[in-house]
């Protein structure tokens, strides 16, 4: 499948996304209550992007993104980055754990890391920090007293 | 919510439906590191597996995040430890790909060959500290006997037994040392001597086989799902290697096998790493003797700066896939920086392939899944 199939594809399903080409891969935009239902599409036939082998978050300031490297192991030379805004005071976004059982591991790490909450996930809680850390380390504004680290 | 005081309630308090709780690690001597696993056991059979981690949890996102690009290598050897070089190489890789910079040919087999040494020690590490848990000792010091000579050969190369740190953007750090291809040839008739001890030793045991045979069983689907990469997945027949999807330095000039096996259980994993160690020294003696000559390190500038955008670079590493993510905003720092580790998704696989078993398997199912603790804490 082509970049331009794809993304026909892609809006056929999801008329509102946007495309960046700039990168090496081909990136999707959309909107953080439109991302189960295409990642859904996207696991699904034909596209069969199985493998989701990177989930984060990124802080810009003004809001995070949460970003996902998909590919499927049928077809390896396809990689699609899917990427979703969400509110920086209050974010929220479907899981995709039950598409992809390794997001349950890696979105607890977004969650104790960023404060992203994933709505109808199995088992949301933090994985590394101790239970009573206060703060979202990875965000920009996170200022520790002990461990400075000066952005 | 899972609070600390269930963690030291009363063992012997069995609870209404017969639970017990068993906490392996964070000291276990088989976990090789910090691991903390909740088992909740129902007589011997395990009924659930929870990983607690964090124990040498150090932030190496965050920290990168003030590090230049020069500075932020030197972090990623103390993640997997044990493939320091490898990471070494991904994070060189993402900066010269981002940057544009030419590497020099000596630089890229150069680099080759000393990742395949490092991929041999680890596996060989593996290999010895797995068969110690499952009560073999003499195969511990037969594999160190062979991990010995390629540290030997990293001291004189950059210095360094284990966080070697001697790969930079653009190539080398120094030239390789003038007796690095008799040292390696050496090591390769060593090994292929002696490497059939091993097979002698574990592979062909009875109780090795016994223990290991139809334990930890991952199915191909789930492999997938997981997202397991690196020996685990390949042990159930999932194609995941990079070094062929998407082969970088030398790995494109190269003759070698994939390693697949279907049986999905722990004795596959096994095969295939031990196969695997032999595929690498099919790669180290394709280019051994032809190591170009040349600079060992491209024109770089003195202050590295990538372009505003975002940039991934993938290796294959001993345990699996390492995926470098920055995201850079055009400055001498990144943005954001994401390691996806191939240790972090194994384990996530832990509690699935475990579940329903005996906790004595649980040395067998969790020994071949090659955890390295600071690769999953970061």
């Amino acid at each position: 499948m082509t970049n331009l199939a794809i993304k026909e594809y892609i809006t056929a399903h999801a008329p509102e996304a946007t495309y960046d080409e700039t990168g090496e891969w081909l990136t999707i935009m959309v909107e953080s209550n439109h991302l189960k239902p295409l990642a859904a599409v996207l696991h699904g036939q034909p596209m069969q992007l199985d493998f989701l082998f990177c989930l984060t978050c990124v802080d810009y300031k003004t809001h995070l993104t949460m970003v996902y490297h998909l590919t499927s192991t049928s077809n390896r030379n396809i990689n699609i980055v899917l990427k979703a805004n969400v509110d920086r005071a209050d974010p929220i976004i479907e899981t995709v754990s039950d598409l992809w059982r390794t997001a349950e591991f890696l979105e607890r790490e977004v969650f104790e890391m960023f404060g992203v909450d994933f709505l109808h996930h199995p088992d949301l809680r933090k994985l590394i920090l101790e239970e009573d850390f206060k703060g979202y380390p990875l965000r920009k504004d996170f200022e520790d007293p002990i461990n400075m680290i000066k952005l | 919510m899972y609070n600390q005081t269930e963690i030291i309630k009363d063992t012997t308090d069995l609870g209404p439906e017969g639970e017990l709780i068993v906490n392996m690690g964070p000291q276990h001597p088989a976990t090789h590191g910090v691991l903390h696993l909740v088992v909740t056991l129902n007589g011997e059979t395990i009924k659930k597996i929870e990983p607690h981690l964090g124990y040498i949890h150090r932030s190496i996102e965050k920290m990168c995040e003030s590090l230049t690009y020069r500075q932020f290598i030197y972090v990623t050897s103390r993640m997997d430890y044990l493939s320091s070089h490898i990471n070494n190489t991904a994070c060189a890789l993402l900066v010269e790909k981002g940057m544009q910079i030419e590497v020099p040919e000596r630089a890229k087999v150069v680099r080759t060959i000393l990742n395949e040494l490092t991929r041999i020690a680890s596996h060989e590490l593996w290999i010895g500290a797995m068969a110690m848990d499952l009560g073999a000792f003499t195969p511990f010091f037969y594999a160190f006997r062979e991990r010995e000579m390629i540290t030997d050969i990293m001291e004189d190369t950059c210095g360094a037994r284990l966080t070697m740190n001697y790969i930079v953007p653009g190539g080398l750090m120094y030239d390789i040392h003038p007796e690095f291809q008799t040292k390696v040839k050496a090591f390769i008739k060593q090994f292929k001597e002696k490497v059939t001890e091993y097979e002698d030793l574990v592979t062909g045991n009875v109780i090795f086989q016994s223990r290991t045979k139809g334990v930890g069983i991952l199915t191909a689907s789930d492999a997938i799902s997981y997202g397991c990469t690196g020996p685990v997945a390949r042990g159930s027949g999932v194609n995941c290697d990079i070094r062929k999807i998407a082969p970088y330095d030398a790995y494109d000039r190269v003759e070698f096998d994939e390693i697949i096996e279907t049986a999905g259980d722990s004795f596959a994993r096994y095969m295939v790493r031990v196969k695997e160690m032999n595929q690498s020294i099919r790669i180290i003696e394709q280019l051994i003797d032809n190591i170009p000559e040349g600079d060992f390190v491209g024109k770089t500038k003195n202050v590295l700066k990538l372009a505003k955008g975002e940039f991934y670079q993938r290796v294959e590493t001993a345990r699996g896939e390492l995926g470098v993510y920055i995201v850079s905003e055009g400055g001498t720092t990144p943005h954001r920086i994401k390691f996806r580790s191939p240790g972090f998704s194994n384990l996530s696989v832990l509690n699935h392939i475990a579940k329903g078993s005996k906790i004595g398997d649980l040395m067998a199912t969790m020994g071949t899944l090659d955890l390295v603790i600071p690769d999953i804490d970061r």
